[in-house]
């Protein structure tokens, strides 16, 4: 049974054109989210690649929610279309490599959109919290790995 | 350029046992223009086999490393220390580059992390099409540029067949059918007389016969 006292730590990249300036205004409306969440500034959800997603995973982040702009609604014209296809990718290779891949989630939000990004917040870390600890975080890994390039 | 694309983890996984420490090796040149085994793949696939060998419960200890081109003497010494530190190399590269890298170190297990495909080109963003079989003797001159070996799903050489459509072909619905672009090419560049000479049964000597084809050229050789 997973203990009522589990504290998923969750990653959020927000777009600085919507998620950002919602998360913003959900702090000037006084709108209350988990503090689970740490907010991540990005420029554009299209800037996310795969290995960002797996490296936060794998570094023992309980679940990850990249949030962009509504579908249309992007400043720079599709990068959320792109980032929901990696995403959906990232998902996949999750199932792949034997992780939950409720742990990733993609979601839309505009600028204005303060409670209904809270409310996804908050059913996010409903998700992770009911899938418990990333197992990653855990168990030992071989050791530190090296880049050489 | 050729085309590859990754294995899964489930079969890197059966592939890699029993090696606790592992180069995953990228290669700077095909590959990496088909988004397949470059610096970037080499982060992803590096991740995704500590992550899933650990909850195996047999962590791999994974080193990742790209080089300019893995099919090539010279460019393969940069990887000299990094395989020598590792118990197995999963390469990145094309079924040339793996080879290549298992010649030059006899006593290293080395493994293909990439299925290599075929020669073609990128037809748009993240579409990939094969466009010619390496045949060994090029005919492309007879059919206005298009491959009927690689391009007709029956190879024909004196084709149509009897199911070709303007618009597809009767194997594979969702391709062109590779006569009709004979046809119009040919047409657009005034040789359609081309099309009615009938051509002879390929010699498929220079192709799939008797082991890997060598080419000698004696005018390069010191
Ligand atoms: S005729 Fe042979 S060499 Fe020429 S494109 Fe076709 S397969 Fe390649
Ligand atoms: S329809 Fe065209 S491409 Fe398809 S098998 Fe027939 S001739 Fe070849």
């Amino acid at each position: 049974m997973i203990s009522e006292a589990f504290q998923p730590k969750i990653l959020a990249f927000c777009c600085h054109y919507c998620a950002y300036a919602s998360a913003d205004l959900m702090g000037s409306m006084r709108i209350q989210y988990p503090p689970n969440v740490r907010i991540i500034r990005t420029p554009c959800t299209g800037r996310l690649e795969v290995n960002f997603f797996l490296k936060a995973l794998e570094d023992g982040a309980d679940g990850v929610l990249v949030a962009g702009c509504m579908e249309g609604g992007c400043h720079f014209i599709n990068g959320n279309l792109c980032a929901k296809r990696r995403v959906n990718h990232v998902r996949e290779m999750l199932a792949e490599i034997g992780l939950e891949k409720e742990r990733l989630r993609m979601v839309n939000v505009s600028a204005a959109m303060a409670r209904p990004l809270a409310d996804l917040i908050i059913d996010m870390v409903e998700t992770v919290r009911r899938l418990g600890p990333n197992p990653l975080r855990t168990s030992t890994p071989a050791s530190e790995s090296e880049t050489h390039s | 350029m050729i085309v590859a694309q990754r294995k899964t983890v489930p079969e890197l996984m059966e592939i890699l046992q029993g090696h606790p420490r592992l180069l995953v090796l990228g290669c700077g040149t095909c590959v990496t223009v088909c988004l397949a085994g470059g610096e970037r793949e080499v982060s992803i696939i590096a991740s995704a086999i500590r992550m899933a060998s650990r909850l195996r419960g047999q962590p791999i200890q994974v080193e990742e490393l790209t080089i300019e081109r893995q099919c090539d003497n010279v460019f393969l010494e940069q990887a000299a220390e990094a395989i020598e530190r590792n118990s197995a190399v999963l390469s990145l590269g094309c079924g040339a580059g793996v080879q290549a890298l298992a010649e030059r170190y006899a006593q290293k297990p080395v493994y293909a992390g990439l299925d290599t495909a075929f020669l073609g080109i990128l037809e748009e963003r993240g579409i990939w099409t094969e466009k010619c079989s390496s045949c060994g003797a090029c005919v492309l001159h007879d059919f206005g540029g298009v491959c009927p070996i690689t391009r007709c799903a029956k190879h024909l050489l004196n084709g149509p067949c009897g199911g070709s459509r303007p618009d597809r072909c009767e194997v594979r619905p969702d391709r062109e059918c590779a006569w009709q672009l004979i046809y119009q090419r040919l047409k657009d560049i005034g040789q359609l007389d081309r099309i009615k000479k009938i051509a002879p049964p390929k010699d498929w000597s220079t192709s799939l016969d008797g082991g890997c084809r060598t080419i000698i050229r004696e005018d390069h050789r010191i």
